[in-house]
This record gives structure tokens, C-alpha cells and sequence, in this order.
């Protein structure tokens, strides 16, 4: 009998997990259907492209910073042992530009814009301001998702491309600077190991965690319920979960595209 | 935009139905909340050109009644007709030209917080219509006049303003669009009795001079007696009683008595639970 309770509570879940996962696509899906039909919006779309790549840059910025530095410093004391620093620039750069810039940026974006989206559209929502666009004839998902969705996907490489500037910096300050290694052959090396292909998988890799941040924050915002607490249990789900679908996309991307 | 069969013959609310057609009509509505049976098999007409007004007991369901005909929520059953185009059961896009004839002042006001207040009141007319900003900003400060705000309020966030204020701006938003069906969610609720007095007048006055067909909900029977042509009371998911205004002191129904008096006993019990 408890084994039977045990069992229908896991089918349970996951019957869950996948109607909420049917109900994510069917949202996004809309929003795009709806942005790629007129009116469009792009005063709303400029602003959100403003927020998301522009104010994120700073945090976006730093982070990445000493994420290039803390990667040289460690990558020292493991390979010095061997006599092996020189490989420091590669490892530096081949973890920045393929995993770590676009990770990076994009939990930063998901804590700042993907709270701040569910935020602001959960207070809509519970305010019936949602419902007061329909009445007048704005769609919502034309006006508040899909600029949000478009922001969130374009900018998001933006930023990891700065990012990844910013990153391999920080390693090069640490080794020329702190390690005594040879600046010029640092920067010498950082660019005869460096692959396109790595930076573009890196980009892609963020345009899609972009989107992720954006489409679960106006998810949850749009369907949050119940005043206050609600928008706040709503901003948290955006935040939790967009950074988990960040980890978990992160896998899959880097499976799809440097595997073979 | 006025229809003359509309124009308001002062002082014979009862006389109404001289070639006037419905405009809005439900049949059977329901709708639940889970195990809670909100609007159980609900019936109402409302003509065109006609100012009814909607009482009932909090929570009654009377919000969602508005948003039912509005497609705001879906119905679980029943049948919601606009001049003879059935609602329920409709696609999002197929109802967005019929969401053009409404306007919709919503109980808490509900402006966009992110926007001045003229943006608010052009809103619909800018973003919804294609109207140039110039032109959305001329009708909005022209709409703002008209609930008795000035130039300068016009450039403030809603944030910044009192309730009362906020509800004049939500009205000039509803009516800015000249809709020729407006809802009224509690258009007096927490306002001192002159400034609901005021919105009481305005409502009067927007829907004479607009003729447009007028729905309010309000507790409040001093707003009731200015602004209804007709009255409906709402009780256990159903109209159970409506009538013109006038009759509503004798109407026999001891629920409205009940009602309008505003007394604790009667038929109507309120479920009061310690918590
Ligand atoms: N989105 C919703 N989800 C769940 N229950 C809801 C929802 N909207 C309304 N209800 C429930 O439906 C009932 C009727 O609500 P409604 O807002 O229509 O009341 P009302 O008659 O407008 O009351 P009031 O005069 O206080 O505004 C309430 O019991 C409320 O709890
Ligand atoms: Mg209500």
C-alpha cells in the first residue's frame, strides 16, 4: 500500500513536471506568434534591451573579471607543479569564452533581469493591470513578453562577448602581474589558441540562456496570483529555475556542439 | 457617435424599452474556483443605451461576471452574447474586435504605475488605435478635464496620487476610447461621500453624452440611486432580482430589502467565522 502512495506521488510529480513544461512551451510560443505580428513595439523593446544589456554590463562585468583572474591563479598552482604554466592563457581562454563567460553572465542576468521581470509583471498581473491591457486593446504578450523574449536573446552575447574580453583580462592581470609570467607571450598565445568556434558556441550558448531568463521570468510574473506573497513567490520560481534550465541548457549545448 | 434612441428621457428610468435592443445577453453562465461555485447558472439581459447597475454582497461574484463578458476569465459553461456574437468558447484574436467596444474601469483602478498619467488615459488610443502621440496627448488632457484634472496632474505617475484621484484618472483611461459599453467596478468605493459624488456625476454625464450602454457594481445605494436606470441584485451565483430603479424601495423581495437597509438579518447570512 505505502509502495503504491510512494509510486503515484513520483508519477504524480513528473506528471506535473511535464504539463508544466507543455504549459512553459505553449507560452513561449504564443509570445512569439504574437511578436512577429504588428503592431510592434519598438520603444518597449529598445527599453528592454537597454535594461537587460547596458545596466547589466557592470555586474556582468565584474563577475567575469575575477572569474578570468581566480581561473589563472588556480590553473597556476595545478600546473607549476609540472612546469606546465605556460598553458595557463589556453585553459584561461578555451574555459572563458566556451563555458564559463556565458554561465556566468547568464546567472547574473537571470538573479538581476529574471527577479525584475517577474517582478514587475506579477505586480501587473495581481493589480489586474494585465487585464486592463486587454481591454484596451493591447495584446500582452505582444507588449510585455515578446520585447522582453527579443531583449533577453539579443543581448545576452552582447554581454558575453564583453564578458569574455573582460575575463581573459582578468587572467592576463593575474599571471603577467602577480605570477611573473611573460605579459606579451601571454597575449601572444591567448590568440593563436583562440577559435572562432569557441566564441560562437559561447554566444550561442548565450542567446538561448537569454531567452531562458526572460521567458521564465515573464512566465512566472504572468502567472503569479494572489497579491504581494504571490510576486514574491513568483520572482523566486523565475530565479530558481531559470538558473537550473541555465545549467541544465548548458549541458546539452556543450554536448551538441563540442562533442563528436 | 450618439444614438438617438438612447438619448435619456430624465426622470422615466422605468419607461425604457421603446425600440431599444439587448446588447449584451447571458444565459446559463457558471463558473468556479476550484470546488467554489462562484456565478452558478447566471441569466441577464442588459438594452442598449441602458445604465444598469449591479448590487450584491462582497464576493458575490460580481467582479467576475464583468470579467466573464469581458473574456478576462473563461466561462466553465454557458452563453455570453454581444450584439448577437456569442463570446464563449472564442479565440483570444477572435474577441479582440469585440474588446474595441468596451471600456472598463476596474476596481482598483489598475493604471500602468510605469507610466505618467496621460500616457495612462492615451494608452488605448495610442497603443490600441494607432492614434499619433500628439493627438492620444490633445484627447487625453481634454479626458482629464472632464473628471476635473488639470495639466498638471497629466505629467504625474499614478504613484503619486490619492485613491480619489486614481479613480478619476482610471475613469478618463475607460472612457477615453469612446467605448459604446462601459463597465464600473466600484466607482465610489473609498472615496469621501462628495468626491463620490463627483464620479457619480461624471459616470452620469460620460454615459449621456457618449450614449453609451452602462454596467456598474457598487454597494453604495446613494450611487445607485444617481446613476441606475435599472437594478439588478446578485445573490448565490444568480440575479435574483432586477428592476427599474424606481422600484427597488418596493420591490417585495426581501433579499433587496435586505439589501438597500443595509441590515445584518434577513435572509442573507453572512458565513462570519472566527479565525
Ligand atoms: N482569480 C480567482 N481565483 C480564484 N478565486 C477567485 C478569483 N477571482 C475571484 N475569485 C473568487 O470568486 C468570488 C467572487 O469574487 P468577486 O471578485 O467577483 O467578488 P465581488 O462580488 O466583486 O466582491 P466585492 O464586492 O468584494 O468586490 C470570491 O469568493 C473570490 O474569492
Ligand atoms: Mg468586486
Amino acid at each position: 500500500m505505502n509502495d503504491r502512495n510512494f509510486l503515484a506521488s513520483i508519477g504524480g510529480a513528473f506528471l506535473e513536471f511535464l504539463g508544466a513544461t507543455g504549459r512553459i512551451v505553449l507560452f513561449a510560443v504564443t509570445a512569439i506568434l504574437y511578436g512577429l505580428r504588428p503592431p510592434y513595439y519598438p520603444r518597449l523593446l529598445l527599453r528592454q534591451m537597454v535594461d537587460i544589456g547596458f545596466y547589466s554590463l557592470p555586474v556582468v562585468g565584474l563577475t567575469a573579471l575575477f572569474t578570468g583572474m581566480v581561473l589563472a591563479l588556480q590553473s597556476y598552482t595545478g600546473f607549476s607543479r609540472f612546469a606546465a604554466e605556460s598553458a595557463i592563457p589556453n585553459i584561461v581562454i578555451l574555459s572563458v569564452t566556451r563555458e564559463l563567460g556565458p554561465v556566468i553572465a547568464g546567472l547574473m542576468v537571470a538573479g538581476r533581469i529574471g527577479a525584475a521581470i517577474a517582478a514587475e509583471i506579477g505586480t501587473m498581473r495581481v493589480t489586474d493591470q494585465i487585464d486592463a491591457l486587454t481591454t484596451l486593446s493591447v495584446n500582452p504578450f505582444r507588449y510585455l513578453v515578446a520585447p522582453r523574449l527579443v531583449a533577453g536573446f539579443t543581448m545576452l552575447p552582447l554581454l558575453v562577448l564583453v564578458a569574455d574580453i573582460i575575463g581573459v583580462f582578468g587572467g592576463f592581470l593575474v599571471s603577467a602581474y602577480k605570477l611573473d609570467l611573460n605579459g606579451a607571450s601571454y597575449i601572444q598565445r591567448s590568440v593563436d589558441f583562440l577559435q572562432t568556434q569557441d566564441v560562437v558556441a559561447g554566444l550561442a550558448k548565450a542567446a538561448v540562456f537569454g531567452f531562458i531568463v526572460a521567458l521564465m521570468g515573464c512566465y512566472n510574473g504572468y502567472h503569479s496570483k494572489g497579491g504581494a506573497q504571490g510576486v514574491g513567490a513568483a520572482t523566486t520560481y523565475a530565479v530558481v529555475s531559470s538558473s537550473i534550465l541555465i545549467l541544465v541548457f548548458d549541458y546539452i549545448l556543450t554536448e551538441a556542439f563540442f562533442s563528436r | 457617435m450618439s444614438d438617438p434612441h438612447s438619448a435619456p428621457t430624465a426622470g422615466t428610468p422605468a419607461g425604457t424599452p421603446t425600440g431599444t435592443s439587448v446588447k449584451i445577453a447571458v444565459r446559463g453562465l457558471r463558473k468556479s474556483f476550484g470546488r467554489k461555485v462562484v456565478l452558478d447558472g447566471l441569466d441577464l439581459d442588459i438594452d442598449a443605451g441602458e445604465s444598469l447597475v449591479i448590487i450584491g454582497g462582497s464576493g458575490t461574484g460580481k467582479s467576475v461576471l464583468l470579467k466573464c463578458i469581458l473574456g478576462l476569465i473563461p466561462a466553465d459553461a454557458g452563453s455570453i452574447k454581444i450584439d448577437g456574437v456569442e463570446i464563449v468558447g472564442s479565440s483570444a484574436s477572435e474577441r479582440e474586435p469585440m474588446m474595441r467596444k468596451f471600456g472598463m474601469l476596474f476596481q482598483g483602478g489598475a493604471l500602468f504605475d510605469s507610466l505618467p498619467v496621460w500616457e495612462n488615459v492615451a494608452f488605448g488610443l495610442i497603443m490600441g488605435r494607432n492614434v499619433k502621440r500628439s493627438e492620444g496627448r490633445r484627447i487625453a488632457l481634454e479626458k482629464l478635464a472632464a473628471v476635473g484634472l488639470g495639466e498638471d496632474v497629466a505629467k504625474l505617475y499614478p504613484g503619486e496620487l490619492s485613491g480619489g484621484m486614481q479613480k478619476r484618472v482610471a475613469l478618463a483611461r475607460a472612457i477615453a476610447t469612446t467605448p459604446e459599453i462601459i463597465f464600473f467596478d466600484e466607482p465610489t468605493t473609498g472615496l469621501d461621500p462628495i468626491t463620490a459624488d463627483v464620479i457619480n456625476e461624471l459616470i452620469v454625464k460620460c454615459v449621456r453624452d457618449l450614449g453609451a450602454t452602462a454596467v456598474s457594481i457598487t454597494h453604495d445605494m446613494a450611487s445607485t440611486r444617481k446613476i441606475a436606470d435599472r437594478v439588478a441584485m446578485i445573490y448565490q451565483g444568480r440575479i435574483i432580482w432586477s428592476g427599474p430603479k424606481a422600484s427597488i424601495d418596493n420591490s417585495g423581495n426581501p433579499y433587496v430589502d435586505q439589501f438597500i437597509h443595509g441590515r445584518a438579518d434577513g435572509p442573507i447570512k453572512m458565513d462570519v467565522r472566527a479565525r
